[in-house]
């Protein structure tokens, strides 16, 4: 297993070597937030120390309400509280932050619009070795269904940090999807967040690679394999899945002429289902979807996990090949 | 403190006012929710006029009492009751339901009408009074929040999540109202689904529990009184009424749960209600 991470991000490591996990930044960046905004409350459900959200809970204890292992009605204060004028980030695993309570994400804090931020760790396979039960792979798309609900997931720890401080300046409901595990870092600390903006990492003509989280590393992986058989792909980090960048990703399938999605998460419903939305309308192109294609995860490692579904750099580049000698034929 | 005779005049035509109106509303939309707000008006007459601290002045001031209505079918209740405090005019009353009209099926969130909470959906309501609950705390505000329940929605689990937390933060600022008619949509709530002596789970939630007769606006009064002089436990007031109360032939019939009255059946309820 060892070897495979070796073997997909060598390329990566060479030029930068930093990793870190997106939940770490998310819980830096609340520290930041609670000493600028008097207002802000932070709400977890028992899981404080995975979710990061402890650090918070120290330096602000009155400010922080651990809510114990009841995620509904974590969403129900979460709204209470927001009514009441404050700023509130929720925080679970994805799994039970938009799935055991979704309904009250709905009801409670998108119908009224409120201002509250469910921030959601431990998304996707990369949970690694917990399995199905907490391999949450539908959440974007539960997320980005609801009227009004902004949804962000970002690549690495620098676009976490961003994507969080503007999920708290910005008034109104915010999901922010966030990894277990340690990751490349690909962005500078120079990068600027814009909510409703992808950022193109790699320029190329052959077929435009959109991903997020993650998957934005290995989609970086791929263009690199890609390129030694001479095809040069564009690669895009879409943080930002609603509000989205359609126009940026216009451009791309016009430049490229055919677009493939990447995402830890079902093909049905997540980023490639958003992409192909803004696509189908602007400018029809050949697509291909990289994501877990109807069925559910299961128990290992998460970076071995991660090639077994043909989500690591060699599986985005096969998918990336298929597509451009498709789009050729 | 006791209520004045002149309080108990007003709060008794305040409940008969919300149970016409409950019979116009529905009747007029052609559907609706009629028997809830009928048999929780005596109760919810007494918050609205001897404790809830919301009136048209305040109702953007941040620290005004709040209230949400758990049980959202039975918005024609809260409406009525709006519209008699002096919230906006009592002619919208009859747009209940229909296109265009901010009197929702189920209520939205609407601070210019005095609407606090979005609900509708059992079991939500709760949660978001503890929350409101907690604010004021840390706010330091004198705010009460006040949610009414009810039997059938005391079968939801959240509730259950909620009182466990109101409890552990403390929030003797939160009063629960439960409506306990023993009628849900499907029947009998004790043959549905029966949720037992509601005050003994309070009780054993850590909450300050008490049963009063619904109908007894000196025992509301009471109850309502007894909830404000608690300082470390939220209180729940389990209050035994009976749905459809004050027509002879709505009275403790399921069937008046979710089912409008027929322009007939609306002159005779009426009738009855002395209008």
């Amino acid at each position: 297993m060892l070897q495979t991470m070796a073997r997909e991000l060598a390329p990566l490591h060479q030029g930068d070597p930093i990793k870190a996990a997106t939940r770490e930044a998310y819980g830096k960046a609340l520290l930041e937030l609670g000493e600028e905004m008097p207002d802000l409350c932070v709400l977890d459900a028992d899981l404080s120390g995975s979710t990061k959200t402890k650090a918070f809970g120290q330096a602000y204890p009155e400010r922080f309400f651990n809510c114990g292992v009841a995620e509904a009605n974590m969403m129900g204060i979460a709204a209470g509280l927001a009514s009441m004028g404050k700023t509130v980030f929720a925080s679970s695993f994805a799994m039970f932050a938009t799935g055991k309570a979704w309904e009250q994400v709905r009801q409670s804090i998108a119908v009224p619009q409120f201002n509250v931020k469910v921030a959601a760790t431990h998304a996707g396979l990369t949970v690694g070795e917990d399995g199905k039960s907490h391999q949450m792979l539908e959440d974007i798309t539960l997320m980005r269904v609801i009227p009004g609900m902004r949804v962000l997931v970002p690549a690495d720890a620098v676009e976490a940090r961003l994507a969080i401080r503007a999920a708290a300046e910005n008034e109104g409901p915010f999901y922010v999807r966030l990894s277990r595990a340690s990751t490349p870092v690909v962005f500078g600390e120079d990068y600027k967040f814009e909510l409703g903006k992808g950022a193109v990492l790699r320029d190329g003509g052959d077929v435009a690679i959109i991903a997020c989280g993650i998957e934005v590393g290995m989609a970086l992986a791929a263009a690199e394999e890609l390129a030694q058989s001479g095809i040069e792909a564009r690669v895009i980090a879409m943080a930002s899945i609603k509000p989205i960048d359609a126009d940026l990703i216009t451009e791309a399938a016009r430049d490229c002429g055919c677009v493939l999605t990447a995402e830890e998460h079902q093909i049905r419903g997540g980023l490639g289902s958003a992409v192909a939305e803004v696509l189908a309308t602007r400018a029809p192109v050949p697509m291909a979807f990289c994501g877990m294609d109807d069925e559910f995860g299961q128990s290992g490692d998460a970076w071995d996990l991660i090639s077994h579904y043909g989500l690591d750099g060699p599986g985005l580049a096969a998918s990336a090949r298929a597509l451009v000698e498709a789009k050729n034929s | 403190m006791t209520l004045t005779d002149q309080q108990r005049d007003e709060i008794r035509a305040a409940a008969n006012t919300v149970r016409q109106d409950s019979v116009r509303m529905t009747n007029a939309a052609t559907c609706g929710h009629p028997g809830g707000p009928m048999g929780m008006a005596d109760f919810m007459s007494t918050l609205f006029l001897a404790h809830l601290n919301l009136n048209a002045e305040n109702r953007h001031d941040p620290e005004r009492d709040r209230f949400i209505l758990g049980n959202g079918h039975t918005c024609a209740g809260l409406y009525s009751l709006l519209a008699q405090k002096g919230l906006f005019p009592s002619e919208s009353l009859l747009e209940f339901r229909k296109f265009g009209s901010p009197l929702q099926g189920h209520p939205h969130r609407n601070l210019d009408l005095g609407i606090d909470m979005s609900t509708g959906s059992l079991g939500n309501g709760l949660s978001v009074g503890a929350g409101m609950a907690l604010a004021a705390k840390q706010n330091n505000w004198e705010t009460r929040v006040y949610v009414a329940s009810s039997d059938g929605e005391s079968q939801e689990g959240q509730i259950w999540e909620a009182a466990t937390a109101a409890a552990h933060y403390g929030l003797s600022n939160l009063t629960v109202m439960v409506d306990f008619n023993n009628i849900q949509i499907d029947g009998v709530m004790r043959e549905v689904m029966d949720v037992r002596d509601l005050r003994e789970k309070y009780a054993a939630f850590g909450w300050h529990a008490v049963d009063i007769d619904g109908h007894d606006i000196d025992a509301v009064d009471g109850a309502l009184c007894a909830a404000k002089e608690e300082t470390t436990r939220p209180s729940a007031i389990i209050c035994h009424t009976t749905i459809g109360k004050g027509v002879s032939f709505m009275e403790d019939k399921a069937a008046w749960h979710g089912v409008a009255p027929n322009d007939e059946q609306a002159q005779e309820a009426l009738a009855e209600l002395g209008a």
